[in-house]
């Protein structure tokens, strides 16, 4: 080792150890162009589509609902006029875990990290006067209550006059990271999977063929820790085991798997980035292929929606967040991902305003029209440096893979508590560093600035809660109590039995029963989790 | 890096109490780490946990979704000489000020409380007032918690 260098060594964030510069390797061969393909061609380690952003930029969503219902609609309606072409709707806590606004266990927390929908009361609220069949893309934040989610959609959708099958709809759906990361979990892994599964069913059986069922999320698996081939691995082992459900209830690859999609972090390591969105897309193909019989090339193509690392962000010096996320940005856009949401520089600290929303928006429009990165599919493919990379992670991300295999699959993971043992791992190890300042965050461990910046920063309507309560008392009042009651009594049926529960969910929701008398049945049913602490 | 996790039940909360091997007992100072309210997100709560056994102190966590009954039962249960929050939703004004008003009807006005989490600047003061003798933010290094909770904690 040369003794001047900066570090004894150069790694990447999941610790592979960089060469000082990369060439050809033995195997530059002809097999190559087989390895990598072409854009729009297996593997798609060059993208999903052979013209990517030369047929159309990427969908700019942005994270956005907060408080109730008509703030949230506002604040859609002023997201579209600024040229957002797809949005997501975060949900509050209570609606998310399945309580509703007078239950005690929402108290303080009605509104605060997204909207409050308690029923399809608060979902026609939400949509009014938004032309839902012109959106490209409608995302939620739902896991644990995706099903309810969609039944939402489809009563609301009826009631309008809309065909469902019209709307745009983005569910994330993938409740097992819930177990994993993040938290937002009702019912126990097993049911819970089942249950997730019932909404991919539903969309194969009823040409929902413009809904995604399911987004599966290596993103919060990140954001606990978890280094980028943990991310992947962790995350490809929740989505076989929803779709071996899938295949034992006779559902093909080749009729769902074109609308799942995969929702990952956007780091800030570039060049690492940039080859985890490629070798994700390679892995998935030949998964798809060789697991699970997927035969034609929408279903073995992976389509991914990135977030910027949140937790990447620092409350310190917060408008340097700017810079972070135009690099994050950039990884994203080289990478090849189809839906884009960029963070806030306040994301450290709240839900964003509708300032810091707007120049999040404007770094991915700059980075579209001005950068030029967007005109050449896969700029980056062929480099040699990031083709090992793309090697490298691939390798990690397999061996990952099959040890989750051989400890019995994903379930059984989050039972033992692997996943969240090895991602709290990850985690400490990375704030070790961070700590010794082995690892440099400017203006964190380093750069720091003597005074603090003062930021604006969102403030959800206190009052929220109170008329949410109101709201929702209001309406058990009005609403026809015997319909509610025999519609979820239906509905504890259908879960007793095992079978799918969209339509009796449908039928709940239309009758006006609420997001916590609905989960409080199927808790009734299935139980709820407790989760599993390890360190 | 060696741990002795203790799996068990107190005041409704499945706990891990979490010790490093070698520390005296007796000295030890014993925290309750808690998550209040509805937020999913231990990745804080957890990286502090290990910081804090790593440097002797002996940790309780309640795990997710605790509420304000359940974390002064657990402190109260558990004879603990600090109580930390960790609260990333937004919810810290309604569960903090529930937590402290419970604590003070239990008798554990005498037991510092330390909140971390995504506390705006301008709540610091407000959580003051409830009593809270101070607050963690995104950033800050885990050698700081380790310090406050030493310096903040009195073992009896």
């Amino acid at each position: 080792m040369t003794k001047d260098l900066r570090k004894a060594e150069f790694r990447t964030s999941d610790g592979i150890v960089l060469e000082r510069v990369y060439g050809p390797t033995a195997d530059d061969s002809a097999d190559f162009r087989d390895r990598i393909g072409l854009p729009g061609e297996f593997p798609f380690t060059r993208g999903a589509d052979p013209e990517m952003y030369r047929r159309a930029f990427w969908i700019m969503g942005m994270y956005s609902g907060a408080g109730n219902a008509e703030e949230t609609n506002k604040r859609f309606r002023y997201l579209l006029s600024q040229g957002q072409t797809g949005f997501s709707i975060a949900l509050d806590l209570p609606t998310q875990m399945g309580y509703d606004p007078d239950d005690p266990k929402a108290r303080g927390e009605v509104g605060k990290i997204g909207v409050s929908l308690a029923s399809l009361e608060d979902f026609e609220l939400l949509f009014d006067g938004i032309p839902l069949e012109d959106i490209r893309q409608i995302r939620t934040t739902a896991n644990a209550i995706s099903p309810l989610f969609a039944a939402m959609v489809i009563a609301m959708a009826r009631r309008k006059g809309i065909d469902p099958g019209n709307i745009k709809l983005f569910l994330q759906n993938d409740v097992l990271k819930e177990y994993v990361a993040r938290g937002t979990y009702i019912y126990p892994p097993g049911p819970s999977l089942k249950h997730s599964v019932d909404v991919i069913e539903y969309c194969a059986s009823n040409g929902l063929e413009n809904w995604t069922p399911m987004s599966v999320a290596g993103y919060h698996i990140r954001d606990s820790g978890a280094t980028p081939a943990q991310e992947l691995a962790f995350c490809l082992a929740n989505a076989m085991a929803y779709f071996r459900e899938a295949k034992s209830r006779g559902i093909e690859a080749d009729r769902f798997a074109q609308n799942i999609w995969m929702f990952l972090a956007g780091d800030i390591n570039l060049l690492e980035e940039v080859a985890k969105f490629r070798c994700a897309r390679r892995i998935w193909a030949k998964l798809m292929r060789d697991r699970f019989g997927a035969r034609i090339p929408e279903t073995q193509a992976l389509k991914i929606f990135c977030y910027t690392l949140g937790g990447r962000l620092t409350a310190q010096q917060p408008l340097n967040n700017i810079a972070r996320v135009a690099i994050m940005t950039l990884g994203a856009v080289l990478g090849g991902v189809q839906t884009l949401a960029t963070s806030s520089y306040d994301e450290a600290y709240s839900t964003p305003t509708e300032e810091s929303a707007a120049i999040a928006l404007r770094i991915q429009q700059i980075v579209a029209h001005e950068s030029g990165v967007a005109d050449i599919v896969d700029a980056l493919g062929g480099s040699w440096a990031v083709e090992a990379l793309t090697d490298q992670l691939e390798d990690r991300v397999m061996a990952m893979l099959s040890d989750v295999e051989e400890r019995g699959g994903a379930v059984a993971c989050i039972e033992s508590g692997y996943f969240q043992r090895e991602i709290s791992g990850a985690a400490y190890r990375h704030q070790c560093e961070v700590d010794s300042a082995e690892r440099v965050v400017v203006g964190v461990n380093a750069f720091e600035a003597p005074e603090k910046t003062k930021i604006h920063l969102y403030r959800p309507d206190p009052e929220i809660e109170q008329r949410q309560v109101a709201r929702i008392r209001a309406l058990r009042k009005r609403r026809n109590q015997g319909a509610v009651e025999s519609a979820l009594a239906a509905l504890e049926a259908v879960a007793r039995s095992g079978g799918n529960t969209i339509d009796s969910t449908v039928a709940c929701v239309e009758a006006y029963a609420t997001t916590g008398e609905i989960c409080a049945t199927l808790r009734r049913v299935w139980g709820r989790y407790e989760d599993r602490i390890v360190f | 890096m060696k741990y002795a996790p203790l799996f068990g039940v107190c005041g409704a909360v499945t706990k891990i109490a979490l010790y490093s091997e070698g520390a005296g007992v007796g000295q030890r100072i014993r925290v309750l780490l808690a998550k209040p309210g509805l937020d999913g997100h231990d990745r804080g709560v957890k990286v502090i946990a290990r910081a804090l056994v790593d440097a002797g102190v002996e940790v309780i966590y309640t795990g997710l979704h605790r509420s304000p009954e359940q974390i002064v039962r657990a402190a109260v249960d558990e004879d603990v000489d600090l109580v930390g929050l960790s609260i990333l939703s937004g919810a810290h004004s309604a569960l903090v000020n529930e937590i402290m008003n419970l604590m003070r009807d239990s008798g554990l006005a005498a037991i510092p409380v330390v909140v971390g989490g995504t506390i705006p600047e301008d709540d610091r003061a407000e959580l003051a007032d409830m009593g809270v003798a101070a607050v963690l933010g995104p950033g800050d290094p885990m050698r700081e918690a380790v310090r406050l909770v030493k310096q903040l904690a009195r073992p009896h």
